[in-house]
């Protein structure tokens, strides 16, 4: 498994702001990395400076095996990149910026039509080719960007929040084809939505204040929840107090919480058990359930939440 | 040479997808003539050349050109797409003399629709068409250095209101070296051969000299120079804002 991204100590100083301090990894084929962290933590000018936007400061960047520094048109040939906002030109139509890129990418013939063919119905714009790009809606233009980034089959994709800005329908169809393109790529997408990264990424990075804090596949890092492995049981209201008692006269168990439903609760209460040093306990907890005669509507094991760990993770650091 | 010419081909046809180019050529247009016409007493004159028509393209280039160049990096910065054209496989000269042709085919145009004034002089009387060619290449040459150093100066900054005062003011400068007002500045304290360095860079005096019929080499060398030296200043100018 060669490393077809390989950032290695990238520094970004912005005056007396260290925007990115000393940020590493790689990626390989196959691999999808999610980047995560929060507004300000660094993630878009990793990416710029992944791209060759900009300078870094200290540390570099290459692109399958180009640094993009010192060898940027090889670089960049081989690199697919949204930046962050999808700018385009918008007095262009859509149909005219994609051939423009074509030109730049320097496609041509049979090949040129095809990938052009491709981008289109992946990017479902063959409705709006003919359309100046400032009269397209936010989601088109997210997907004018996308079908930039994917023109002439890159084998590094970058994409900085590919669906912002795309309803649930448009944000499942982009997902599908960035799982689709996984096998044979590296990506890298950046996002907010951490639901996101669960749904199509293979690792996933934390940053905060410019440093990586968290890296690994999402179940590791669901695994560092208190959440993971926790057993989450709904039953009716008048059981509470007998339940959380005897729940917490067990053993493996560390802490019981009641949890408020509100209104969507249909008179239905709520209680977590949360286990000592993630171990499995949903065979102790039903079977003391049963042995206490403690009917239950429901009872689930809880995975481990991804926005627990990225809020204790970024908040540490 | 093939990225700069697809940039090239992408920007100008920006320019005639808004009214943008449409105003300015119908101003240039106007311009041209009323100051021809008006201020150059054209008929009074009773002579068969365009010396009334070519000795205002100095002052009129020294603000119509900053309103082309001004946007040439500058919208790019404010709307973001510089990123997107920075990251494509080319080099920052593609990019620079690419949206450098752009500009200067552009303003070729517009010069070119001035050719009413040739026919009517060519109506009127016999002119020396020889001195009047030359007079349009010097024009040319010289919109193109008024528009490098309006590029290099647009690449410094997102506004396109800044780029557009620095580049009058930076132009204004170079159109006017060899003027007393700029060499009283340096006449105090500066040698001669200093002073006449000074004002062999003035815009002004190297196309007087092409309308009265003296095109030589100089002239396409120094106006050449100009536009390399300014198009070099700003490639420096956008790898430098990459680094910032």
């Amino acid at each position: 498994m060669t490393a077809m991204i390989e950032i290695d100590g990238l520094v970004k100083h912005f005056g007396p702001i260290r925007a990115v301090d000393g940020v590493s990894f790689q990626v390989a084929r196959g691999e999808v990395l999610g980047f995560l962290g929060p507004n300000g933590a660094g993630k878009s000018t990793t990416m710029k400076m992944a791209t060759g936007f900009l300078t870094p400061t200290a540390g570099m960047a290459r692109i399958c095996g180009f640094d993009v520094e010192e060898r940027p048109i090889e670089a960049k040939a081989r690199l697919g990149y949204l930046p962050e906002g999808a700018p385009l030109y918008p007095d262009m139509n859509a149909g005219a910026f994609l051939d423009f890129i074509a030109d730049i990418r320097g496609l041509s013939g049979d090949k040129r039509r095809a990938r052009l063919d491709h981008a289109v119905r992946s990017a479902n714009l063959a409705d709006v080719l003919g359309q100046p790009i400032d009269t397209l809606s936010k989601g088109f233009k997210r997907r004018v960007g996308l079908a930039q980034a994917i023109l002439h089959d890159p084998e590094v994709l970058i994409l900085d929040e590919p669906t912002d800005g795309l309803d649930p329908n448009q944000k499942h169809e982009v997902r599908a084809l960035i799982a689709s393109m996984a096998k044979d790529k590296a990506i890298v997408i950046s996002t907010h939505i951490l639901e996101e990264v669960q749904a199509i990424c293979s690792r996933c990075i934390i940053i905060a204040r410019g440093k990586v804090v968290a890296d690994g596949t999402p179940a590791q890092l669901e695994a560092r929840s208190r959440w993971h492995n926790a057993v989450a049981v709904t039953i009716a209201p008048d059981k509470v107090g007998a339940v959380v008692a005897r729940l917490t006269s067990l053993a493996p168990v560390a802490t019981v919480e009641t949890v408020d439903l509100g209104n969507a609760g249909s008179g239905h209460a709520k209680v977590v058990a949360f286990p000592k040093q993630g171990q499995t306990i949903i065979g102790t907890v039903s079977d003391a359930l049963r042995g206490a005669s403690l009917p239950v509507v429901e009872i689930r094991v809880e995975t481990g939440r991804l926005d627990e760990v990225f809020r204790t993770v970024t908040l540490a650091a | 040479m093939r990225n700069s010419l697809t940039i090239a081909r992408r920007e100008l046809s920006g320019y005639f997808a808004t009214p943008v180019a449409y105003v300015f050529i119908v101003v240039f247009l106007v311009l041209n003539a009323s100051l021809a016409f008006f201020l150059g007493n054209f008929f009074e004159r009773a002579q068969a050349d365009l010396q009334s028509f070519f000795m205002w393209h100095t002052w009129l280039y020294l603000f119509l050109i900053p309103a082309i160049s001004m946007r040439l990096w500058a919208e790019e910065r404010r709307q973001g797409t510089i990123e997107l054209l920075l990251t494509l496989p080319i080099s920052v000269a593609d990019a620079v003399v690419g949206k450098f042709l752009a500009a200067w085919a552009f303003t070729g145009i517009a010069l070119a629709l001035t050719f009413p004034m040739w026919l009517t002089v060519n109506w009127l009387g016999q002119p020396d068409n020889g001195v009047i060619l030359a007079s349009y290449v010097g024009s040319f040459l010289m919109a193109g250095a008024f528009l490098a150093i309006g590029a290099a100066i647009s690449a410094i900054t997102k506004s396109q209101v800044i780029a557009f005062v620095l580049a009058a003011a930076v132009s204004f400068l170079f159109a006017v070296a060899g003027s007393p007002v700029v060499l009283g500045f340096f006449s105090r304290w500066a040698p001669q051969a200093v002073l006449d360095a000074i004002s062999g860079f003035s815009f002004l005096g190297n196309f007087q000299a092409v309308q009265r019929g003296v095109f030589d080499l100089t002239t396409v060398v120094f106006f050449g120079s100009m536009i390399a030296l300014f198009l070099f200043a700003n490639a420096v100018i956008v790898e430098l804002r990459k680094a910032r």
